[in-house]
């Protein structure tokens, strides 16, 4: 589904900040991608949707040549679903309009269809009652779940999420992560970047380890919680399970 | 069109332009920038000190003045002053008031409005846990004053109120309502005398605008330098 | 003040014969605003294209929108509408050039789109900064959903960014309505300017500044309480704006 060989990026010509990443996600499969602050892992995952240019390399998204200047990037991104750290609804929107928004622009479906739609996705993410509303007055986890449902509604055929619980408040955790188990237990492609180590044991095939730009581990989640191969991901697994 | 330009218009006028006009354009600029200040800071310490009516009297002088065009307060003030004046020093007439006195007079009025609210702005910017922490430390509110919230305000306003002062620097052109002789109106005069329009307001807008460039840009650079001191 | 206050003078026949020194100012006062609103839709326009272009990664239409600005903002407006008014017609082909200077209505044309080219440059640097004041994920949302650069502007960025301003655009409106009176140097007896003439004719300067004055304030707490019902109208529920 998502193959990524060889991924050269530079902010700088003395700064680089992806160093020969080469990675894949299988259709069904759920990817984690872990790592110290800084160390790549936002900016490889927005390199799938071409949100980072990157300046060496190839990626492919279900065949589609990501870095070629002829594809048509808005229709690849509204088959690659994403969330962010920071929700990132559209505050002058009410909830519903922010699920019909891409729909109706992007896929071009007409008003209605989009509004059944946008209701069935919030009823599954347990927010149908908030769709009237706007997304300041929604707290944290509700304002995820909503953009959980808003990517949903384009019907990918690939979720990336960035750290999607790291700016929620600890209680709120677990309301975000219960969508995505069950996502995952769909058989939804995922792509994730995330602390949750409970969640990669959980649900997750493979565990991608990245620290300063490379990919140090990339093994199946029984390998990487069993063996750790290398020093530097064994380090961060005692700092981040320690406590 | 560009074949009849005649910059000679322009070389022969350059000493009347700058040696009248100018400085007394920059004269301008200057007295009513430093008077627009210490008025200024009058109003604003008027406004943030707490006293009801005072605060209120300096809120209807700012609103009032921000209200109206420039313009027609250079009128108000030229017809105004020589009143002013008269019943000042009792004279029996009307007093007589040089153009430039009449001019600095009402750009220190209309300025000082600006500036106040610039330094309000300045003023309230410092977090309300800086004066706190101060008091905590035994400060009193002199020295809260002095030591911790102006030191902080100054430097946030600095570079806005530079800024007004080149639009101020901009806006004393407008005494060419009153047929003053400034950079702009002794251009125009050049102008008029020799028919030669295009010349002279070509190159009063460029001189105005070399000048306001390199003032802005000079404002650039001490807002970055001060940025990075923070 | 030996001065003849003569409260009646406005309801005496103006010298032109067109009604009372009343009359006079009224008309003046309708010029204002008529100037003043057809310059601050050539200021909303151009500047709202301006501001947009000094947001875009193009380095191009950065520096268009850079020039642009400084053009306009350094130089005092009177030098502007000299150039517009004296020289302009000179430097066109003489046909274009005679076409201009014998066009009826010249100083209102003049004075409405030199004053609105003016403006332009503030509306244009206050909406930058509308923009630059979103959170740099809005952008990325908009992108990943596949909303294209203008459809992201159109439906995400710039409704924002519009509301976020709008108290600064009130006071930059206000400025509009101030700034026409800057044309009496062109010949346009707008309010100020038949204030001036009234004065002139009838000699009672006072009372002719007395009621321009109290004209702009009138038409300041209008435009003020209409702003802040649109402020109310537009406001997001739950959502707190600046300050």
């Amino acid at each position: 589904m998502i193959e990524i060989s060889h991924v050269n990026k530079w902010y700088s010509p003395t700064f680089q900040v992806l160093t020969d990443c080469t990675t894949s996600v299988t259709k069904g499969e759920v990817v984690v991608v872990c790592g110290p602050s800084g160390s790549g892992k936002s900016t490889l995952i927005k390199c799938v949707n071409a949100l980072e240019p990157f300046q060496s390399g190839e990626i492919t998204v279900d065949g589609t040549k990501v870095h070629d200047p002829k594809t048509d990037l808005p229709k690849l991104r509204s088959r690659v679903g994403m969330v962010f750290q920071h929700f990132e609804l559209f505050p002058h929107l009410k909830i519903i309009d922010n699920l019909c928004l891409a729909q109706t622009k992007v896929l071009g479906r007409p008003l209605d269809k989009a509004k059944t739609k946008g209701m069935q996705l919030l009823e599954r993410v347990g927010l149908k009652e908030q769709a009237e509303k706007f997304p300041a007055q929604l707290s944290g986890g509700q304002q995820q779940r909503v953009a959980i449902a808003r990517a949903l509604a384009m019907d990918p055929i690939v979720m990336l999420f960035d750290e999607p619980t790291s700016a929620l408040d600890p209680e709120m955790v677990s309301e975000v992560l219960d969508v995505m188990v069950d996502l995952a237990r769909e058989g939804m492609t995922m792509m994730v970047v995330t602390h949750e180590m409970g969640f990669a044991r959980k649900v997750a095939n493979r565990v991608i380890f990245m620290d300063r730009g490379e990919i140090v581990e990339d093994a199946q989640k029984d390998d990487f919680f069993g063996k750790p191969r290398s020093d530097r991901a064994q380090k961060f697994l005692s700092k981040i399970l320690s406590h | 069109m560009l074949g009849s330009f005649d910059f000679d218009v322009i070389r022969r006028s350059l000493p009347y332009l700058f040696y009248e006009g100018m400085t007394f354009t920059l004269t301008l600029t200057a007295l009513a920038a430093f008077g627009g200040l210490v008025f200024g800071t009058a109003i604003a310490l008027m406004r943030l000190s707490g006293y009801k009516l005072l605060g209120r009297i300096a809120g209807l002088y700012v609103d009032f003045m921000r209200s109206l065009p420039l313009v027609l307060v250079i009128f108000w003030f030229y017809f105004l002053v020589p009143y002013i004046g008269q019943w000042i020093t009792g004279a029996p007439r009307p007093i007589k008031v040089g153009a430039f006195a009449s001019s600095l007079i009402t750009f220190i009025m209309f300025e000082a409005a600006y500036f106040s609210e610039i330094m309000r702005a300045g003023i309230q910017s410092i977090s309300r846990g800086q004066p706190a922490a101060a008091s905590a430390l035994g400060l009193n509110y002199a020295q809260t004053m002095r030591y911790v919230v102006l030191p902080q305000a100054f430097r946030n306003m600095l570079p806005v109120l530079l800024t007004q002062t080149i639009v101020l620097f901009q806006d004393t052109s407008l005494v060419y309502v009153l047929s003053i002789p400034d950079f702009l109106g002794a251009a125009s005069k050049v102008a008029q005398r020799d028919g030669r329009l295009v010349e002279m307001y070509l190159f009063a807008a460029v001189v105005y605008f070399t000048i306001s460039c390199i003032a802005s840009f000079g404002v650039r650079r001490l807002q970055s330098r001060i940025a990075i001191i923070r | 003040m030996n001065y003849n206050w003569n409260w009646k003078i406005f309801f005496e026949p103006n010298p032109m014969g067109t009604g009372t020194y009343l009359d006079m100012l009224l008309s003046g006062l309708a010029l204002t605003i008529k100037t003043a609103l057809l310059a601050w839709v050539i200021a909303l326009a151009v500047g709202s294209i301006v501001g947009v272009l000094r947001t875009l990664p193009s380095r191009g239409a950065y520096w268009f929108g850079f020039c642009w600005v400084e053009f306009f903002r350094n130089m005092p407006l009177l030098v502007q509408l000299f150039l517009w008014f004296f020289v302009l017609p000179e430097m066109l082909p003489r046909a274009a050039g005679l076409w201009l200077k014998q066009l009826p209505n010249a100083p209102f044309w003049t004075a409405a789109i030199g004053v609105g080219l003016f403006m332009s440059a503030r509306v244009a640097v206050q909406l930058q900064a509308g923009i630059g004041s979103l959170p740099r994920g809005q952008r990325m949302a908009a992108t990943a959903l596949g909303l294209t650069t203008v459809q992201g502007y159109r439906y995400v960025l710039l409704p924002m960014a519009f509301r976020i301003i709008l108290p600064p655009l009130t006071s930059e409106f206000l400025n509009t309505i101030k700034n026409t009176a800057v044309a009496i140097t062109i010949g346009l007896i707008e309010l100020t300017g038949q204030a001036r003439s009234m004065q002139e004719f009838s000699f009672q300067v006072f009372e002719a500044f007395t009621a321009a004055t109290i004209l702009y304030l009138l038409t300041n707490a209008i435009v003020v309480t209409a702003m802040r019902f649109l402020e109310r109208y537009v406001a997001i529920p739950g959502y707190i704006t600046g300050k």
